[in-house]
């Protein structure tokens, strides 16, 4: 029982990263077509500059505000995440519209280049970074059974982008533009919606939270340049597996994702768990071929 | 019931079809009889095109049954793929022409022609003479002879159109299924594929969807009304015309209204 | 050489396929006399590139002929690598257990080895394997309709469990290092500096052989289909063909090409490890087949000849350069040169002559992949 509590709640905190991952990843394929295999890259960025915001407090402020750094490393993180990835859009990612395979290339070579450009800067060996201390320790359920504090608040931080999310899309004004975009590219430029800028606002906004992602990602272990390939396939998977165009598909795809990684490497062996989980994944695709949350459409191709 | 499933070539009964809950057809009956030629009309949204979809099996119905009575024997076609249907005898023309850009002319009308279509045998496959023949009758027809070595993306709407009408009918189906063949055109090219609509019905059942009620009035040799997924009345031109229900659905509709009233 | 275009003007070919003629004559004339004026060192990394160029083949059959994306055939690949290097380890390891299973504690070899021993079973398993694993995984994809980038991912996918299994079963696959140290082949060793040029002469030919099978699939009505379903699979359905079925019959040719590929690599190399099939190889064959101009063939085979030149010579001397260099050339030909540089020549020679169209070779369709109107979920 108690073995049970903590493999899913491992399972749970591991899910909340994968669903932030792959929020962004979602909603730029469902609003422009385009893959972003640079995604993964963003989740490096952000946690590189959780790294900095770190070593800024450590090196040059006083040690008792130290365990402030990690709110505004968030914070940074996003903002880097964010304007690295708006700059992204409007240099390249533009003239990929719609090009899935072409994008899904190009954009494999903007990762190449932000990791070895990562590798230059910081050095290819991981680094740690020192979380605040109030996050140490854990929360005791009941005997044996320790929710560390640390993945609580991942877990606390996931929700609260998820509804920070569901307020932009489904509540604000930009994010109803954004939706309407994602639903009729044309008609919504008729109507006077400046597709570019909801493009690249959007994209913009899913590679920051990507950022905050990284961000979390210092508080479970060491980071290095490719941090973001570790869980890029797995979040490519939870698009695949939830379908495009809808949140509650991204949701339930990186639950089951998440929770199935978890279990079938607690079972067998990491190396067999992950090929249970393609096979799994395999299987579903043969009931639902589009994904859980599938659009269905007219048009002949 | 038994009688018209014998001698129709296509009879769709009770057919229904759900898009996430919208019924887009309902409960549908067509009967289509050999060497028909069979107009489908109806305001926008309809559910005509939808139905086309369902006889060639894009979209699967949530209700009701095709039954396809071909060479084959009496089929029931809402249990098969796409493909398998194309094999029983029943050819789709789409609305946007689609045809195979990056092949050139020639190669689109080859691989249209009716032939064993299993990996291995368009591997082996050799253009015999006959084939060559039939490519090249088509060419002259569909008036794309010159241009038969020409990458088909580089035709024009109207060229491309005639393409995929020579692709149909090397495609040798028993029953052809055309959505709005003249939509987009100019006249000339209207008049050019009226010519050719005129030399398929000569030899198949043929079942259009059409909006240009001039165009429907030239051929209709018998019309089917629907309306919102159902069906509203079927008959003549003449009779359909003189309908009071077909007049007050059109009338809704301005535009059509006017095409249709202008005659009768 | 004279003689030659003597030969193909009193046959009264078209001017441009004469040149075209001539041209492959010429390649494959340095090809042959390639061990005459290159070091033995220049020599086996020109053979590795030709290895490559099989296995780009491959895959433009399935990505320029077909549409099919693989960002997998580094699997595949390292699949034909691992079968040959079974047979060679066994072989070198004499009557004893390979040296790695004897640390992990293995004690009897597995019965998968066991015919590896046979050096016509490891042959033909090298592209069998693939083959079928090509077949299985089109078999539960490409009849689902799985396609486009969704398909993508799936292979991605495959690449990352593979990785981790042949990592992970250590006992089995020798783990992280993979499989090295051989001695002979056929009872001649590998080192015999006869042997080495008798495998790049072997390379030499399976090229050819794998070029022609792809030109002669490409210019059959097998072709024809194919290219039909990258510009429109659901067209091609409604004319009565079952597209699932050409693009597993394309996905495990292309498979197979991949894994004579590795095998002939391990042949070169002399290892073969899973680093070998990860990501980052897998999606490196792709650029090699872009920058050629993919739905060329020929561009395939010089993308991939000379990318791995490029890499030889410059990974070893400054490797941070060559990530930079490889993620910009992504981008640039993406972006600039969907065409590649076959697609580049053409367009020069054509500027030039102003006569014939385009049609003449297959050239792909570089206009976005959604038609218009279409770009809505």
């Amino acid at each position: 029982m108690a073995l049970w509590l903590t493999q899913l709640f491992n399972g749970l905190s591991v899910s909340s990263i994968l669903l932030l991952i792959a929020l962004g990843l979602a909603i730029t394929f469902g609003l422009m077509r385009v893959i972003n295999m640079a995604h993964g890259e963003f989740i490096m960025i952000g946690a590189y500059a959780a790294y900095l915001m770190q070593k800024i407090f450590q090196d040059s402020l006083p040690g008792s505000w130290f365990g402030a750094y990690f709110p505004l490393a968030i914070v940074f993180s996003f903002v880097l995440a964010f304007t690295i990835g708006y700059l992204l859009e409007t240099t390249l990612i533009r003239f990929l519209y719609g090009r899935p395979l072409d994008s899904l290339l190009a954009t494999w070579g903007v990762g190449l280049v932000l990791q070895q450009l990562a590798r230059s800067i910081f050095g290819a060996p991981n680094v740690g970074v020192t979380s605040p201390s109030w996050l140490d320790g854990g929360l005791r359920v009941m005997t044996g059974v320790v929710f560390p504090y640390k993945r609580l608040f991942i877990i606390g931080l996931v929700i609260l982008c998820l509804l920070a999310m569901y307020f932009y899309i489904y509540r604000s004004n930009p994010g109803r533009r954004m939706q309407a975009v994602m639903q009729n590219r044309d008609m919504a430029a008729c109507l006077g919606i400046s597709t570019r800028r909801v493009d690249s606002t959007t994209f913009a906004i899913g590679s920051g939270i990507a950022g905050i992602a990284g961000c979390a990602l210092t508080l479970i272990g060491p980071i290095g340049p490719t941090i973001g390939t570790n869980y890029i396939i797995d979040a490519f998977m939870v698009v695949v597996l939830g379908g495009v165009g809808k949140l509650a598909g991204t949701l339930v795809g990186a639950l089951g994702i998440g929770m199935l990684n978890m279990l079938f490497e607690w079972w067998t062996t990491a190396s067999l768990g992950k090929v249970l989980v393609f096979l799994c994944i395999v299987a579903f695709l043969q009931w639902k071929p589009m994904g859980l949350f599938a659009v269905r459409s007219r048009s002949l191709d | 019931m038994s009688t018209t499933q014998s001698t129709s070539v296509l009879s769709c009964e009770k057919v229904t079809v759900a898009f996430d809950g919208f019924k887009a057809v309902q409960e549908m009956d067509l009967t289509i009889l050999p060497g028909e030629l069979r107009f489908l009309i109806g305001p926008n949204g309809a559910g005509k095109t939808t139905m086309l979809d369902v006889i060639c099996g894009k979209v699967k119905p949530v209700g009701g049954k095709v039954v396809f009575n071909g060479r084959h024997g009496a089929v029931d076609v809402t249990k098969r793929k796409e493909h398998a249907i194309a094999e029983l005898g029943i050819g789709r023309k789409f609305q946007t022409p689609s045809i195979f850009s990056g092949l050139t002319v020639e190669e689109n009308l080859e691989i249209s022609m009716s032939q064993k279509r299993g990996v291995f045998a368009a591997l082996r496959a050799k253009m015999s003479k006959f084939d060559r023949m039939r490519i090249e009758t088509e060419l002259d027809l569909i008036g794309l002879q010159a241009k038969k070595r020409q990458r088909a993306g580089l035709l024009s709407h109207g060229e491309k159109q005639w393409l995929e009408i020579g692709m149909m009918l090397l495609q040798e189906p028993e029953i052809l299924l055309l959505d709005e063949p003249v939509a987009g055109m100019t006249d000339k090219e209207t008049e050019k594929t009226g010519e050719l609509l005129k030399q398929i019905v000569r030899k198949r059942t043929v079942v259009v969807v059409e909006h240009d009620m001039e165009f429907v009035r030239r051929f209709a040799s018998s019309v089917t009304v629907m309306h919102e997924g159902k069906l509203l009345k079927e008959g003549s031109m003449d009779e359909v015309q003189r309908d009071d229900r077909v007049a007050e659905v059109y009338l809704g509709r301005r535009r059509d209204a006017d095409v249709i009233g202008s005659t009768a | 050489m004279n003689a030659w275009n003597a030969m193909l003007s009193a046959i009264s070919l078209p001017r441009g396929k004469l040149w075209l003629l001539a041209g492959y004559g010429a390649a494959l004339a340095v090809l042959l006399t390639a061990p005459l004026y290159l070091s033995d060192f220049r020599l086996n990394i020109l053979a590795k590139c030709l290895a490559f160029a099989i296995a780009a083949l491959g895959l433009d059959l399935l990505w320029g002929y077909t549409g099919i994306l693989s960002l997998g055939h580094g699997v595949f690949f390292g699949l034909g690598g691992y079968a040959m290097a079974m047979h060679l380890k066994l072989v070198a390891s004499g009557d004893r257990l390979p040296d790695f299973m004897d640390w992990t504690g293995v004690t009897k070899l597995p019965w998968f080895w066991e015919p590896f021993r046979y050096a016509g079973f490891a042959i033909l398993m090298g592209i069998v394997i693939p083959s079928v694993l090509a077949l299985i995984l089109g078999f539960f994809t490409f009849r689902n309709r799985i396609k486009g980038v969704y398909f993508t991912i799936l292979t991605q996918a495959l690449v990352i469990i593979t990785v981790t299994l042949f990592v992970g079963q250590q006992k089995y696959t020798g783990g992280t290092n993979g499989l090295t140290g051989y001695a002979e082949l056929f009872g001649v060793p590998l080192r015999n500096a006869g042997m080495k040029n008798a495998l790049y002469f072997a390379t030499v030919a399976a090229l050819l052989a794998a070029f022609l099978l792809c030109r002669y699939l490409v210019k059959s009505r097998l072709g024809k289909v194919l290219r039909a379903i990258r510009d429109g699979e659901n067209r091609v359905r409604f004319l009565g063909f079952d597209p699932s079925v050409y693009q597993m019959a394309a996905f495990a040719v292309s498979a197979g090409l991949a894994g004579l590929a590795g095998m002939l690599f391990v042949l070169h190399v002399g290892i073969i490890s899973p680093s070998m099939m990860a990501i980052v190889p897998s999606v490196e064959m792709v650029l090699w087949v872009a920058i050629g101009g993919r739905g060329t063939l020929v561009g395939a085979v010089i993308g991939a000849i000379v990318i791995n030149e490029a890499k030889s010579g410059l990974s070893e001397s400054f490797p941070d350069i060559w990530t930079f260099f490889l993620g910009a050339l992504f981008i640039l030909v993406t972006v600039f040169l969907p065409g590649g540089l076959v697609g580049l020549f053409r367009q020069a020679s054509q500027r030039f002559r102003r006569r014939e169209p385009a049609h003449e070779h297959d050239a792909i369709d570089v206009s976005p992949v959604l038609r218009e109107g279409n770009r809505s979920v």
